[in-house]
């Protein structure tokens, strides 16, 4: 309030109330979520004490210990595959002098941000069925194909984010020391793009265990991650072993996103 | 001073009498610098055409083929697909009955999109607003609560509006035990749970370039304005919006689009009746056993997402050019 010496030209009549307004209503209902996963009864909305009731059920249920195993498998694969191209992606399309393809390539790198979901599933499920039934396999290979590819628009921006900052100098330097483009790599530019790579790598693993539509139509029988396993939960009657799950995703994805946060203040 | 298409010899100018042979150095480092670009690249496209691009294309070709009686398709020629989706658009043509539970879930679809994107803008202005008029730190912080629900599991999010908004639900039981109402109210599988939950789970797209764009604001314009005896609102009107425009359009885009292709909000808060072009998509591959009018919807749908898009780069392009 240090510049209100006799009128505030940042103020807008009522935009204050109306932001913390949409600050409450965006966290109320997650709010109400993770609290009521402590319920001791069924309701979610009936409030009768504390307990691990539901965490204990979600954990020993056989069905879902599959599902988060599943999850955690197709993104730490699909992600760390993610990272790898897309920081190779990112050595040849950043710092280079503009060349004929380069826009081709962006194109390509961005287009899962661009169509949306239900088309990109429904495209796979149709390409993957024949894939399916002319090969015989259905393991878990599709699914992390499928997380790698529209996982790694979100690997690179960072990266070429981060690689767009980089002093070249240093690379320079390296150079007129004698080091081996190979090693000048390795020991200077790779270090210097790490935090690149980890928020990348970080974002990925977040967008592909949070992905339900395209799972949804890739998946073979019996191939449910938590996110398309809670999607078929919530058709038939609700149970806050439901919320239990969701408080234990939401938990993950914050974890990683504040993570992220702390990479990227560094950097700055 | 970028040339527009850069060629080797116009950006490495070498010096007049080793003329030639300095070119042809020169030609050759610049052949394996772009050879090296495409090996690097090479790996991630070839994951991205298998999966991403390359079968949107076979999606094209199922589109014109026959369907099969169990799903898939019979491989012949057939605008059968197609037709389907073009006459459900037909209002004057009321002999197909289809046509107009089509016709419904595409206006739905449209209208729900368009008012999502309205309510987002009404919130998130100001929103923006109040986080970037305030100091450095705590900017930080007010964008970080905005990213947080941007980066948790959209099912996540619209399960939690179920729980808000079903007849067992918070909003309900409160209302009955304050004996507000006797019965719950119906609010789930209602057009309205849909519009709420979209306009729930998108509202960060809309906050965060609009942000962007007005962190960047000259507030030294709006001092000027109100020097000159500007009201509050005109200020805002005159002066805020149009900078904030791109923003502005940017953030309507990015709630447009999901809101079109919404498939997980309107399955969870909509339930079957209430379908929107996602579920309608969906159906055709599923129960509906018609692929060739399921990939059809799937282009079209791309189709509309894709026009948007080429508005919204048309519109920027505009602002930079009018800007230089």
């Amino acid at each position: 309030m240090s510049e209100r010496a006799s009128f505030d030209i940042r103020r807008m009549p009522g935009f204050v109330a109306i932001a913390l307004a949409t600050f409450l209503v965006l966290y109320a209902p997650i709010v109400t979520l993770v609290i009521y996963s402590f319920n001791a009864g069924m309701s979610v909305a009936l409030w009768e004490g504390f307990s691990w009731r539901w965490y204990e059920a979600a954990m020993h249920n056989q069905q879902i210990q599959d599902a988060a195993v599943r999850s955690v498998i197709v993104a730490s694969f699909a992600s760390v595959f993610a990272t790898v191209l897309a920081t190779m992606a990112a050595l040849g399309t950043t710092r280079v002098r503009p060349f004929r393809g380069q826009t081709t390539i962006y194109a390509l790198i961005n287009q899962p941000l661009m169509v949306p979901e239900i088309v990109t599933g429904v495209a796979l499920l149709i390409v993957f069925a024949t894939v399916k039934q002319a090969t015989g396999y259905s393991g878990l290979g599709y699914l992390i194909l499928a997380h790698t590819a529209f996982c790694i628009p979100f690997a690179y921006l960072p990266i070429r984010a981060r690689l767009e900052g980089l002093d070249r100098s240093l690379e320079t330097a390296a150079a007129d020391l004698y080091a081996t483009p190979w090693r000048a790599f390795r020991r200077v530019t790779l270090p210097l793009m790490m935090p690149g790579i980890v928020a990348g790598a970080m974002l990925a693993f977040v967008i592909s265990l949070d992905d339900v539509v395209i799972t949804e139509f890739v998946k073979s029988a019996g191939q449910d991650t938590l996110p398309t396993y809670m999607l078929g939960q919530l058709r038939r009657a609700v149970t806050p072993e439901i919320n239990a799950i969701s408080t234990v995703l939401l938990f993950i994805s914050v974890a990683i996103v504040s993570a992220f946060f702390v990479l990227n203040r560094k950097k700055a | 001073m970028h040339a527009p298409k850069p060629s080797v010899d116009a950006s490495h100018p070498a010096p007049a009498p080793a003329r030639t042979g300095a070119l042809n150095l020169a030609d050759e480092a610049r052949k394996r610098e772009v050879r090296t670009s495409w090996l690097l690249s090479a790996p991630a496209l070839l994951v991205l055409v298998t999966a991403a691009s390359g079968p949107l294309l076979i999606v094209l070709v199922y589109s014109f083929l026959a369907a099969g009686d169990y799903g898939g398709v019979v491989w012949s020629l057939s605008g059968e697909g197609w037709f389907k989706v073009f006459l459900s658009r037909d209002i004057f043509d009321d002999t197909v009955g289809i046509a107009d539970a089509h016709l419904t879930i595409f206006w739905r679809s449209v209208r729900l999109s368009m008012l999502t994107t309205l309510i987002c803008i009404a919130l998130g202005f100001p929103t923006a607003w109040f986080i970037a008029t305030r100091s450095r730190e705590s900017r930080n912080v007010w964008l970080f609560l905005i990213t947080i629900p941007f980066w948790t599991n959209l099912l996540i999010r619209t399960f939690a509006i179920m729980e808000v908004i079903r007849s067992e639900g918070i909003v309900n039981t409160v209302l009955m035990t304050a004996g507000v109402i006797e019965r719950p109210i119906q609010m789930m599988y209602t057009d309205f749970a849909i519009l709420l939950g979209m306009a729930y789970v998108y509202l960060p797209l809309m906050v965060l370039p609009l942000y962007a764009a007005m962190e960047r604001l000259d507030f030294r314009l709006i001092e000027a304005a109100y020097d000159l005896y500007a009201s509050r609102w005109r200020v805002l009107r005159r002066i805020v919006v149009p900078l904030v425009k791109p923003g502005l359009i940017a953030g309507s885009i990015l709630v447009f689009i999901p809101s079109l292709g919404a498939y997980v909000t309107p399955r969870v808060l909509g339930g079957g009746k209430n379908m929107m072009l996602g579920n309608l998509i969906e159906l055709q591959f599923g129960q509906g056993r018609n692929w060739p009018l399921g990939a059809a919807l799937s282009l079209t749908l791309l189709v509309i997402v894709m026009v948007a898009l080429i508005f919204y780069v048309r519109i920027v392009q505009k602002e930079a050019a009018s800007r230089e």
